[in-house]
């Protein structure tokens, strides 16, 4: 049989150009490694070009108490305390200098009075701390990391997308993709590969992220043999768009709190005064005067509770929603027009610190927010689960297999703070980078993939399109994601989720004979029916992780168990291919802490 | 609810032509909504790009009853929906299929751009400080989300295709925001002047009408480059200089 791809050969294969990814890849440049880039849409676009409020990382320019050590305690707080300790102190004490070096390569963060960049409040962070560019710093990021890459001797394979990794025992050496534009077919070798692929938010029907969300790095992982871990915790972000509907789940910047602005109900109450969870409770203000003043820097004041963490935020409008006070069409309303009693030019300062929140109420909803209430609700925002890695080398459990970014776990534990995300790119984008390049050094050559096996999985992958009937793909993913919605969202039971496993194996046995009408050329069709394998096995390893955590922590809510337990503290949730193909669930201790972490930690409560 | 009839241009190279499609719309939805419906009901096949669906990461470009326009944010209820509604392609970029564009030229023309080069930092920390002032400057054009509907509306591409000798609009926002950025040292008057012709450009403004981020184009970004080319290149005291000027060979181009 003649081959039907074409050949690369790469030291390191990155895949996903966003914030980890390209990261990722300029650190593996920068020893001479051969680096290429496969990013599933053009470069640029990928979804840290949608973050909105900043970077945490404790330098101290605007609260010069703060400290590594304050910021590692938050983010473990703000976990629950399942997060990888070691990851998080890695996190926490590199940060800062990877915001520096992005200044070094042009970022123009927004200043400080005396010139240093400007740091901003965020839920769960103690002190102002996320350095920022008005509201579109993902922006700001993905460009500097972007315009700085190019550079740097990268290959860049847009659209193009990654569906099979080939192994040599328990050693990834290849990956196998097709690209967007002729449907063509392409076989990287590699010594080393990175997954930076982003979650799995196109699971569900309410979300901020974009088609490419769907799971793809953690599937290629799984398949190839590694652990995921803890899947059942997802975000919901408290303040998507909820009107009009074809807005429902766009993203509204926590920092439109930062800067302010309170969530009221439909009887005009600011419900977040109500169930302060205990962890946070001698750390919130308990009035508004209070609270106003913590917004505008006021450092002896405590923080007002719409900048509790997002977890506790998004269930508080959700029960709002259940009790009848939600707004006219089921949300909350977040308020940042209210800040006119205190500020003369109100109007200018809102435009000025939320440039793209007014920009997206007024096109997409005609709602004036220096004026009007937005009407805000949750919305699936980020994955806390994915790859189990290394907490020093990003490394998965198959060996040079790295994974950073959102598509790793471990960092954020059961929930992950504001801000949390663009760092956590930086400093474990290097790290993955770095760790990689290293491996791929160990290795003399590429080592062969069997031609035969490359046609053959060429051959499955064009099914959908080869057959002449089935199922239309698009309405499977529909399906599975009001399924996912309803039974496996924000508010989970021990029966929603065992019908949503059941349903979840009966899309998969139906998108075995999904069909896409038309050719290989750009077909969107085509790439919904391969991505569906991608969604489906995240669903499944995210409703049994779900399933078997009997209690309520962070992102997860189970209705017959409200509370933590004391179990639930002691254990993350690994899912693996067993043996026989199925899916297999295990508790692993959670990594324990050490003296110092522990005394860091009561240091901060 | 009701039914509205879009105009949607359909296939590849020679053969491409519009197609009519009736879909529901209700309120609040924005054109790629109604293309999302067609393509998950009817044309399956329907090739389009997109990503953020908020106006955020300019995948969505498209002509939009002959307007250019990102279609994540153009609200329905802005067109005259008893008319049938045209979408089209970009015309600047050669067609893959459908409504998607071949934009990699975007991309080469902007490694033309000299990178960002930082001057050396003053602050004992090894940082750098800066006035929020003069950030503001350079953070207009660090606005620009690639969307390339500037490069689509400027004749000097879409009509007289001098995509070798001219970088465009778009580009010249990049290497505004690289030359207004408070660190920058980077000389990139001669390449504006000759390889990324910024002459051809003559201030017709159509770039910054279609800019989604209202980013003001020809006013603040060409035009001061422009000028920084005429004070260097055709000031006659700065040209006596030049000519007495000893020449200086590490003086890359």
């Amino acid at each position: 049989m003649s081959e039907r791809y074409t050949t690369h050969e790469y030291d390191v294969l990155i895949i996903g150009a966003g914030g980890a990814g390209l990261r990722a890849a300029i650190e593996a440049a920068s020893v001479g490694d051969s680096v290429g880039v496969v990013c599933k849409s053009l470069l640029g676009k990928a979804h840290t070009v949608m973050a909105e409020g900043g970077m945490a990382a404790s330098m101290g320019n605007v609260d010069e108490r703060d400290d590594w050590k304050v910021h590692f305690a938050d983010t473990m707080r703000g976990g629950q305390y399942l997060n990888n300790c070691n990851m998080a102190e890695h996190h926490a004490k590199e940060a800062a200098d990877r915001v520096h070096e992005l200044e070094e390569w042009g970022a123009l963060f927004d200043r400080t009075h005396d010139g240093k960049i400007l740091q901003r409040n965020f839920g769960g962070h103690k002190y102002p701390r996320l350095a920022h560019v008005g509201d579109r710093t993902g922006l700001e990021m993905i460009r500097t990391l972007q315009d700085h890459g190019i550079h740097q001797g990268l290959d860049f394979h847009m659209e193009v997308t990654i569906f099979h990794f080939f192994c040599e025992g328990n050693r990834v050496v290849g990956a196998l993709a097709y690209e967007r534009e002729k449907g063509r077919f392409l076989l990287f070798k590699a010594k080393a590969i990175v997954i930076a692929t982003g979650g799995y938010g196109r699971a569900f029907k309410i979300t901020s992220n974009s088609w490419e969300y769907t799971g793809d790095g953690q599937t290629l992982a799984y398949d190839a043999g590694a652990d995921l871990l803890d899947m059942e915790f997802v975000q919901f972000h408290p303040t998507g768009m909820v009107w009009p509907p074809s807005v429902r789940g766009i993203l509204v910047t926590e920092g439109v709190r930062g800067e302010g602005g309170i969530l009221t109900n439909s009887e005009g109450n600011r419900f977040m005064f109500e169930d302060v969870p205990p962890l946070y409770q001698s750390s919130t203000a308990d009035n508004e005067e209070e609270g106003w003043r913590y917004v505008t820097g006021d450092k002896e004041a405590s923080r007002p509770p719409e900048l509790l963490t997002r977890d506790h935020v998004a269930r508080k409008i959700v029960k709002e929603v259940k009790e009848g006070r939600g707004s006219e069409h089921g949300g909350a309303y977040l308020d940042i027009a209210w800040i006119k009693e205190h500020i003369k030019d109100s109007e200018s300062h809102i435009k000025k610190k939320l440039p793209s929140m007014y920009h997206q109420f007024k096109e997409l909803a005609g709602v004036d927010i220096t004026k009007e209430k937005m009407e805000v609700g949750p919305t699936t925002h980020y994955a806390m689960g994915g790859i189990r890695v290394d907490a020093d080398t990003q490394m998965s459990t198959v060996d040079g297999l790295f994974a950073c970014g959102e598509c790793a776990a471990g960092l954020h534990g059961a929930n992950r703070l504001g801000g949390n995300s663009l760092s956590d790119l930086l400093v474990f984008g290097k790290r993955a980078g770095e760790y990689a390049a290293k491996f791929a050094e160990g290795l003399d050559s590429f080592s062969e993939i069997d031609s035969d096996e490359v046609n053959r999985l060429v051959e499955e992958a064009l099914k959908p399109v080869d057959r002449t009937e089935g199922e239309n793909p698009y309405l499977i993913q529909q399906e599975l994601q009001e399924t996912m919605q309803d039974l496996a969202g924000i508010w989970r039971s021990e029966v929603g989720l065992k019908e949503a496993i059941d349903r979840i194996r009966g899309y998969a046995e139906r998108a075995k004979h999904a069909h896409a009408p038309g050719n290989r050329e750009y077909n969107p069709g085509w790439h919904t029916a391969l991505d569906l394998h991608n969604l489906l096995t995240v669903s499944e390893a995210l409703c049994l992780s779900a399933e078997q955590r009997t209690e309520s922590r962070g992102g997860h809510y189970r209705e017959e168990f409200p509370a933590k337990s004391e179990e639930g503290s002691t254990y993350n949730t690994v899912v693996r291919k067993a043996r026989d193909g199925s899916m297999e669930v295990e508790r692993v201790p959670v990594v324990p802490q050490s003296d110092e972490m522990k005394v860091i930690i009561g240091a901060n409560e | 609810m009701s039914d509205v009839t879009f105009r949607i241009w359909r296939g590849e190279g020679e053969e491409s032509h519009f197609e009519e499609y009736k879909t529901e719309v209700s309120e609040g939805m924005v054109v790629l909504d109604a293309i999302h419906d067609i393509q998950a009901q009817q044309a399956p096949d329907l090739a389009v790009r997109w990503n953020c669906k908020a106006g955020k990461c300019g995948s969505c470009s498209a002509e939009i009853n002959g307007m250019p326009k990102l279609m994540c944010m153009t609200r329905l209820s802005s067109l005259d929906l008893e008319q049938p509604v045209s979408v089209e392609p970009m015309k600047t970029f050669p067609l893959i299929k459908d409504l998607v564009t071949d934009v990699k030229w975007n991309y080469d023309a902007k490694m033309t751009i000299k990178p960002f080069k930082p001057r050396a930092p003053e602050a004992e920390d090894g940082t750098w400080r800066m006035a929020q002032d003069d950030v503001e400057r350079a953070q207009e054009f660090r606005k620009c989300i690639e969307c390339f509907l500037c490069q689509n509306v400027c004749h000097v591409l879409r009509d007289h295709h001098d995509h070798d000798k001219y970088i465009g609009p778009a580009m010249f926002v990049k290497a505004a925001a690289f030359d207004m950025h408070p660190l920058d040292v980077e000389d990139r008057v001669l390449d504006l002047k000759d390889e990324q012709g910024i002459g051809y450009c003559n201030i017709t403004k159509c770039c910054t009408k279609v800019c989604p981020e209202h980013i003001t184009i020809t006013d603040n970004a060409i035009i001061p480059l422009k000028e920084s080319v005429v004070d260097e290149f055709y000031d006659p005291i700065t040209k006596l200089f030049r000519i007495f000027k000893p020449k200086n060979p590490t003086n890359e181009i």
